[in-house]
């Protein structure tokens, strides 16, 4: 058995935290820190200093260490690497053991990974780029309540992207008017209809009142059109205790899906809505405000892709992606990349989207990726040829301020979505085309020739802030 | 601007029924169907048919036309079929299925022939 003696003081990081001989255990978690240090500090210090502060580590020796085998628990800083285009920051990797966190809980790995460690003064700014879960760790999750697949099986829906769209104005609407808006939607042909994440359970409209008017407007729409619908109401709550007597109330009237903030209501409450979830048959659409605080910045916070993957494991069967065409930011590869890692079973290392581990789901079920924010009829083609059948396409403004009103809206989308759908099975090029497969389509739908009246020339062309990592020409 | 129209559709009117994909969509001629066909043939899928009386159209088990045809790619087979099961139910929806047996769900469905509502 080795021998190690106690020496009281500081050491470098570097000595016990960076190991660039260490070989990857396909047990560990594994993250890349993009790290900016302050000046005067070098890589291999500050890259083992991060593994150090975000697993066993503290700023001095204690004589504590000595009593357990500090080489099964720590984190090792084991590569780095260059930022393509940017010398004010470098790729560090650490490997975690996986016993360094309690099984099934997302709260548990980030309250590590992206704990105290963010605060540390040797960093002008960190950023988690990207987190591979071992398979071992993801079977320990219970992930998507549902799932892709059995979702499309609830709701009778093949084929073709679902379609939905948020019911504005976002506050102050009482009851009875919303579920006026969420009738009209849904009958115009929307599969979901979904309450804003700023709606709760305001002195407007108590939660109560809304999902009992929601429902009835639902299983209006279901008689009126035969086919199945939903609404998604938010139980997003200031307790736990509210969020699930809100979660049972809409069961009990037979509402299929609900809807959680789960940054803002939290990781601890997501996990366990999802969990209710599960048992009691419900879809959970997941919303993400507060995730630009988080995500936007290419230097410092964590990357959304991190953070999707900490929903799939958390568990939700929607969750927001960016549309990459509308008025939120997004880039296409990276967007594509996240939008990979919700709903496939393995995702390979791909840099070019950022990606920078293999994934391995196993078994676990996919998250439908939704698109919304400022799209409408004259996206549809692109949307289609980016996200495929399996996302969720919402369209707010886009159909709520058709000039016939939402019915129309609704119907207009819903022709836009299926004739794209028709011709991508027919073979034909969707961006390419797009303009014709939406004439043709709206010479037999006058609400959609309308529509695409109305919205000829909206257009969102900022660039996006937060992109991609590359060399610059 | 045109005029302002009405939404038409009533819980009273059976013909304002819909039935999920492409039911938003004109009736497919059989050339467009035969594309469909082709899609599905050519993603690896294997076709199958239902079909039921308009008035159920909401229940998940439609009455399967014989069983679903695996391994079949000939798209004039697969059409036969379709024709056939519409012969033999006129008044009925009849649907286009594609079992995605990898993934344990269906590819794509779609009403085919459209039944009559009244």
């Amino acid at each position: 058995m080795a021998v190690k003696s106690y020496n009281a003081g500081v050491k470098e990081y570097r000595q016990t935290y960076w190991e660039p001989e260490y070989k990857v255990q396909d047990t560990d978690i594994l993250a890349c820190f993009k790290i900016t240090p302050q000046a005067g500090v070098s890589r291999e210090e500050i890259a083992a200093a991060v593994a150090a502060e975000s697993s066993t580590g503290t700023w001095t020796t204690v004589w504590t260490d000595l009593l357990t085998d500090l080489d099964h628990y720590k984190g090792r800083a084991y590569r780095i690497e260059d930022v393509p285009g940017d010398d004010t920051c470098f790729y560090a990797f650490v490997a975690y053991p996986i016993d360094l966190f309690e099984e099934g809980s997302v709260v548990n790995v980030f309250t590590s990974l992206v704990g105290n460690v963010f605060g540390f003064k040797a960093l002008r700014a960190l950023r988690l780029e990207d987190v591979r879960f071992p398979i071992a760790y993801v079977k320990t999750c219970g992930g998507p309540p549902q799932g892709i697949t059995m979702e499309r099986d609830i709701l009778n829906k093949y084929g073709r992207p679902l379609l939905g769209c948020t019911i504005k104005p976002k506050l102050g609407l009482s009851a009875k008017n919303y579920g006026r808006a969420v009738y009209e939607c849904l009958r115009g042909g929307l599969d979901l209809t979904k309450d804003d994440e700023n709606i709760n359970s305001q002195p407007f409209m108590r939660w109560r009142a809304r999902f009992d008017f929601v429902q009835e407007a639902t299983l209006k729409a279901e008689r009126e059109t035969g086919e199945r619908k939903g609404h998604y109401l938010n139980v997003t709550a200031p307790t736990p205790e509210e969020m699930y007597k809100r979660a049972e109330y809409a069961k009990e009237i037979g509402a299929p899906i609900i809807m959680h903030d789960y940054l803002t209501g939290g990781f601890c409450a997501n996990t366990g809505l999802a969990n209710w979830c599960r048992d009691n048959g419900m879809l959970l659409h997941i919303h993400r405000a507060m995730h630009g605080v988080i995500d936007r910045n290419p230097h410092h916070g964590i990357h959304f892709r991190v953070l999707a993957k900490a929903l799939r494991l958390s568990g939700g069967d929607h969750l927001h992606s960016g549309t990459v065409v509308g008025k939120l930011e997004g880039d296409r590869a990276p967007t594509l990349g996240f939008v990979d890692l919700m709903r496939d079973s393995f995702i390979k290392e791909d840099r070019a989207r950022g990606i920078f581990f293999d994934q391995d789901w196993g078994s676990m079920p996919g998250v439908f990726p939704v698109a919304s924010g400022g799209i409408h009829v004259w996206h549809m083609p692109a949307l289609v040829n980016i996200f495929g059948d399996d996302a969720c396409l919402q369209f707010g403004g886009g159909t709520l301020g058709h000039p016939w009103g939402n019915a129309a809206g609704a119907a207009a989308n819903r022709v836009a979505l299926e004739a794209c759908v028709e011709a991508r099975n027919s073979g034909r090029e969707l961006e390419k085309e797009g303009k014709d497969i939406l004439t043709k389509a709206a010479a037999s739908s006058p609400e959609l020739k309308i529509a695409m009246e109305t919205w000829k020339e909206i257009k969102f062309e900022f660039d996006t802030v937060d992109k991609l990592d590359v060399a610059h020409k | 601007m045109s005029e302002m129209q009405d939404y038409k559709s009533r819980v009273s009117d059976p013909a304002s029924r819909k039935f999920e994909t492409f039911s938003y969509l004109p009736q497919m001629t059989t050339e467009q169907i035969r594309k469909q066909i082709e899609y599905i043939v050519k993603k690896g899928w294997n076709p199958g048919l239902e079909h039921t009386e308009p008035e159920h159209l909401m229940d998940n088990y439609w009455y399967m036309w014989k069983l679903p045809m695996f391994g079949e790619t000939n798209v004039d087979v697969v059409l036969k079929e379709a024709e056939a099961c519409r012969k033999a139910n006129p008044n009925n929806h009849i649907r286009l299925l594609a079992y995605d047996n990898f993934r344990q769900s269906q590819g794509t469905n779609m009403v085919i022939f459209r039944g009559k509502t009244v």
